[in-house]
């Protein structure tokens, strides 16, 4: 659980990796019903849309920064802002790891400000991100 | 050299009538597994997590009303030029959690449409804006979903 009068600007706040497969898109665009066939039609998505292959969707990325909160947070506090951009597209078979830091703290209100960040093999950032959590 | 016209342009401020839905603790655990969450109540699907509230208010069309790319229009949306949809990102204002039980009012609106000139030529950016609060009026979450058509 995070303290607030511990946390420093700077400090790291841990992510993790994710290799999505054909099956845990498949299962996350069924689950958000998202029809859309760059997620999982190859021939459609190479030939008609000219991706390298099937595209990771920007949102599940989306999730992985927001897990990046809510691991750090637990029981103790709540995600109030939350925002992302979608830079780089990333491809099935990519490996890509989350993760973030501590931009401010204003202990007076407990509002602590992350910036988060999906990068890829690369290391290029494909989904930078912020948020503002209170600590309780 | 501008591909939005007049008529796009005119769509911005149109708005769906509101979308009712019941969250089910089973949807919550789908997401769950699917996302590889790691949290225990979102796992159980006691709590959902802050990224379920996207597909809780995708549209739910005939298939016969899905478009070549597999895509059902989301919200009030003018015809392109630019074909290929991708996500942009989103920014979101959340004032509850999403629990299995509740009653959620969703209404989207088409909020703006600008456009760049990306590496690989011209994108056009779609915002939509989700407003989500309770039966009875709660605010729930409020979010900025953008898109891009390349």
């Amino acid at each position: 659980m995070p303290k607030l009068n511990e946390l420093q600007v700077g400090q790291p706040v841990p992510g993790r990796a994710y290799t999505p497969t054909n099956v845990s898109l498949f299962l996350y665009n069924a689950a958000i019903w998202n029809p859309h066939r760059i997620h999982y039609d190859e021939a459609y998505t190479t030939g008609v849309e000219q991706h390298p292959g099937v595209v990771i969707d920007g949102p599940l990325q989306g999730d992985w920064l927001a897990q990046v909160v809510t691991n750090w947070l637990g029981e103790d506090g709540a995600l109030i802002e939350f925002e992302y951009s979608n830079r780089k597209a990333s491809y099935l078979g990519q490996t890509l790891v989350s993760g973030g830091e501590i931009e401010s703290v204003d202990p007076a209100s407990g509002r602590v400000q992350l910036k988060l960040f999906v990068t890829d093999e690369a290391g290029d950032v494909t989904s930078p991100g912020s948020a503002v959590v209170r600590l309780d | 050299m501008t591909l939005l016209t007049p008529e796009i342009k005119s769509w911005i401020g149109q708005s769906e009538p509101p979308t009712t839905v019941e969250v089910s603790r089973r949807d919550i655990i789908k997401y769950a597994i699917a996302t590889e969450q790691v949290r225990q109540a979102y796992l159980d699907g006691d709590e959902a997590p802050p990224m379920f509230a996207f597909g809780l208010f995708r549209p739910l069309v005939p298939l016969d009303a899905l478009g070549p790319d597999g895509l059902a229009p989301m919200g009030p949306m003018p015809d392109l030029p630019l074909k290929r949809i991708m996500a942009g990102g989103t920014r979101m204002t959340i004032h509850r959690p999403i629990c299995p039980g509740q009653t959620l009012v969703g209404t989207r609106s088409f909020a703006d449409i600008f456009e760049k000139e990306g590496k690989q030529g011209h994108l056009i950016f779609l915002v939509n804006e989700l407003r989500v609060t309770t039966e009875a009026g709660e605010p729930v979450m409020e979010e900025m979903q953008t898109r891009i058509a390349r």
